[in-house]
């Protein structure tokens, strides 16, 4: 599951797509330096495999139409880390040109979530730990299984924190957890097996395959791996500060422009951080306990409504009438436009 | 013109699993020849192929194209005299477009973008494909792949051809065309096929192999009179040779 | 996979939009983008101005409007999928027009359609002008390591070779299973196991190809970007218009004066 645009807001898109262009240039430089120049052309060929694959799986009952087959372990697997973080990010880069899957923002988001995971947590820290040097069919078979099990839990996890912390959907966080961890277990139940079965069929075949992606020098990686791992994990914190920070005004963009003009009246900041209580109390809030909160809401809610000015129920009437006019002038210049071009064709007939 | 020779001697070459590839080829090639490539599935033409722009590199023995031996060090000279035509287009047409794929041998020779141009048209124009420029490749059919990808060879300008197969799943008009089109080049040309009237129509010469050595080498025409030689190396002879009332070349205009 | 052909081939047309440098047309997206999703989560009004920039860019740019609409839609459930529990949960009175009480999930539920289709759309909008490899090799120029720029360009090349090969390969498990509706799970991975081994042979093919063309390890695309005139006013002519849409929302305004003719 992907996150999309129209739930994520600035400051966690942003956050995101630093940290994932980050590993990107860090990944591609260790492709450069540590593997040869036909990998290239196998990472690309590779990640059209998965797309390719993907147009197999649709046939499948119980994977559901989004599943990412094998996603980025498998990808790790095949090619090694770096060239399977790659790999991952060009498959959801093309995902969202194409077919508008996650979006173009929160593209950041979707590449840390289902390449980050697997290919720098997973892959070095449970598949190499399992398998070791052999390749025993059981190990790469628990192996496989599990790093995908774990990595697909960690990345639907972080799917939940960043839409809460986008603060654009109203779902309460442990709801959401607990709609989407089961989900993705059950995903990632068969995922894995299928995965495993890849593994095995490939170790079968052509072991010399998995061996190019077992690095030989696990050591130094490893130390290099912490690192980035803490680094990322304080960019997590700091961005889900930020945008915390963001939802407090209910608006990072909007809360700076009243800083520097000072034109905002001087009790919205207090009304927003009632707000934001509120909002937490939500994201706190289990659904059944949800209709006692939201009687405490409304009782205090006849104040709140009038000062804040988006919600003002006049200025909302205006600005819908408002919309729709500007919408059909949107499409007025369109038209215009068309027949205008129209005129000019034949004028040069 | 002693230099556009292709030279191999006593070559031997084993896959990494221990499969034999080839088991003591020799032969020479003159500038300006056309030789024709003959031989069963697995009877290591294409392993031969790849050693002759140092794809691949003898286990034993030595290749030597010109005055130069076929080594690692070298290889990035050999490739420029060499031109090799794959089998699967799709595998050689790599690029966005038609235009750039052509164009990426000469800018890897370090052309600049004014002295692509000319070159990238030229090699279009001489393949009669220069209206698929801005195309990318996976809009086109077989025919026009294989026309572009002989093109990107012959942007490269090498001396020495060599082509895996230039005409399997084509169908026959436009094999036609492709082996017309051939016919026209002065290249010294190595040509692996199973179409061995294709082989009769451009190459004088053939090479047989058979279980990676040379079975035969010599005229084509005698060759593929050999009956005894065809079967052995599981070949057959090739329609136009038959003596088919309605298609050998005595009693149709063909 | 009839998508990526598609938009592709929009994208091969000629229009002044075609014409632009693709650098411009990609920030301006993003600038875009970003603008779009950051308004608050019950915005409504404010945003629809800015639906003037896809419409003039599909006018301009010669694109087939239903076709886009419809890819849109064709990806909208996920976005209700997610959004719907807005007015489920969200139920604070936020509008009222007459005696209709509009809660606030629903005006949050709205805002993330209109969020979504703005976004989608525009990505579709930029692809279909600039086409998938100019974007790519534009990438480069902003500073995408090469490395990435080239598997990409690997990637989308080879995915049609290689969406055909794998229909092939279904193809020939339907005809020999008639009676089932889908692969087991073994087959399956059976077939995509056979299918990456296909895979890795054409990638090492692909790559002695490159070498013999003379492949050192940097690809040098024929293609340069000319940024011109029409790229700057381009570029700060809709950034000025999506600021003055987002922090003035002429759609009150315009709103307000017309409701004040009326009154």
């Amino acid at each position: 599951m992907h996150v999309v645009d129209a739930l994520v807001s600035p400051a966690v898109g942003g956050t995101f797509w630093a940290v994932s262009a980050g590993l990107i240039g860090y990944s591609c430089k260790k492709v450069k330096s540590e593997m040869s120049d036909s990998i290239v052309p196998l990472m690309g060929v590779t990640g059209a495999f998965v797309f390719a694959a993907q147009m197999i799986n649709y046939t499948i009952p119980g994977t559901g139409s989004s599943g990412h087959l094998g996603g980025g372990m498998i990808l790790a697997i095949l090619l090694g880390p770096w060239a399977g973080f790659l790999v991952m990010a060009s498959i959801l880069t093309v995902q969202a040109l194409f077919f508008a899957d996650g979006g173009i923002l929160a593209l950041g988001c979707n590449i840390f979530n289902l390449g980050f995971w697997t290919c720098f947590v997973m892959y070095p820290l449970v598949y190499k730990k399992i398998v070791g040097r052999g390749l025993s069919p059981s190990k790469l078979f628990w192996a496989a299984m599990l790093s995908v099990i774990v990595g697909l839990q960690l990345g639907a996890f972080g799917v939940v924190l960043q839409t809460v912390l986008s603060g654009k959907a109203e779902l309460p966080f442990t709801a959401f957890v607990l709609a989407m961890q089961p989900i993705h277990l059950g995903i990632g139940i068969i995922e894995g097996f299928i995965t495993a079965g890849v593994v095995a069929f490939v170790a079968k075949a052509q072991p010399q395959l998995l061996d190019v992606s077992l690095p030989p020098s696990d050591k130094p990686a490893f130390s290099i791996k912490l690192v980035t791992v803490s680094l990322l994990i304080a960019a997590v914190i700091i961005g889900g500060a930020l945008s915390w920070f963001a939802s407090a005004h209910p608006d990072g963009l909007e809360w700076s422009m009243f800083k520097t003009s000072g034109s905002e009246e001087l009790d919205t900041p207090d009304n927003s951080v009632y707000t934001n209580l509120s909002k937490l109390q939500e994201k706190t809030a289990i659904l059944p306990d949800y209709g006692f909160k939201e009687n405490e809401v409304s009782g205090a809610e006849s104040q709140t409504a009038e000062s804040w000015p988006a919600v003002s129920a006049g200025t909302t009437i205006s600005g819908l009438v408002g919309g729709l006019l500007t919408l059909i002038l949107a499409f007025g210049i369109g038209i215009l436009l068309k027949l205008r071009k129209k005129t000019q064709a034949s004028a040069t007939i | 013109m002693s230099h556009h020779i292709v030279q191999t001697r006593d070559l031997y070459f084993t896959y990494p699993d221990g499969t034999a590839g080839l088991a003591g080829v020799s032969f020479l090639i003159t500038h300006g020849e056309s030789v024709a490539l003959v031989g069963a599935n697995g009877a290591g033409k294409s392993t031969l192929l790849m050693h002759l722009n140092g794809c691949l590199l003898p286990t034993q023995g030595s290749v030597q194209v010109g005055d130069l031996p076929v080594t690692k060090k070298t290889t990035a000279a050999i490739r420029r005299s060499v031109g090799m035509v794959f089998q699967d287009s799709d595998d050689q047409l790599f690029m966005p477009t038609v235009f750039e794929d052509v164009a990426f041998g000469p800018m890897n020779l370090g052309l600049s973008d004014q002295e692509v141009e000319p070159v990238v048209t030229g090699a279009l124009q001489r393949v009669d494909a220069l209206h698929l420029k801005d195309r990318p490749p996976y809009k086109l059919s077989v025919g026009e792949k294989r026309r572009v990808a002989i093109a990107a060879v012959l942007a490269m300008s090498p001396d020495i051809l060599v082509m895996d197969e230039p005409s399997s799943s084509l169908d026959p008009k436009t094999r036609r065309e492709l082996i017309a089109l051939l016919r026209t080049f002065e290249h010294t040309k190595i040509i692996a096929t199973h179409d061995l009237d294709l082989a009769i129509q451009l190459c004088p010469r053939t090479i047989v192999l058979s279980e990676g050595k040379v079975l035969a080498d010599g005229p084509t025409a005698d060759i593929f009179a050999d009956d005894n030689l065809l079967a052995q190396s599981r070949l057959e002879k090739p329609l136009s040779m038959q003596n088919c009332p309605r298609c050998s070349p005595n009693s149709s205009p063909n | 996979m009839t998508n990526l052909g598609c938009l592709d081939t929009l994208a091969r047309q000629d229009s002044p939009i075609h014409r632009l440098d693709p650098r411009t047309k990609l920030l301006t997206t993003l600038v875009f983008i970003v603008m779009i999703v950051s308004f608050d989560k019950y915005q409504i009004s404010a945003m629809l101005p800015f639906a003037v920039f896809p419409v003039v860019l599909i006018v301009l740019g010669n694109l087939p409007a239903g076709y886009l609409m419809k890819r849109v839609l064709w990806v909208a459930p996920f976005a209700m999928l997610v959004g719907i529990f807005n007015p489920l949960l969200d139920r604070q009175a936020l509008l009222h027009i007459g005696t209709l009480e509009i809660s606030g999930g629903w005006v949050s539920f709205a805002s993330i359609l209109i969020r979504f289709f703005l976004t989608v759309l525009a990505a579709f909008v930029l692809v279909a002008t600039t086409g998938f490899n100019t974007i790519c090799l534009s990438l480069e120029k902003i500073g995408v390591p090469n490395v990435f720029v080239m598997q990409l360009l690997f990637l989308y090349r080879y995915a049609f070779v290689l969406a055909e090969e794998s229909s092939r390969m279904l193809r020939a498990w339907q005809l020999r299973a008639p009676l089932r509706k889908a692969m087991s799970m073994k087959t399956f991975s059976t077939v995509l196991g056979s299918l990456f081994l296909r895979t890795t042979g054409r990638a090492q093919r692909i790559y002695q190809a490159m070498c013999c063309r003379g492949f050192e390890g940097q690809l040098h695309p024929a293609r340069r970007f000319h940024w011109r005139m029409a790229d700057t006013v381009f570029l700060f002519g809709f950034c000025l218009l999506f600021a003055v849409f987002r922090f003035a929302n002429p759609a009150v305004l315009l709103g307000k004066f017309v409701m004040g003719i009326f009154s």
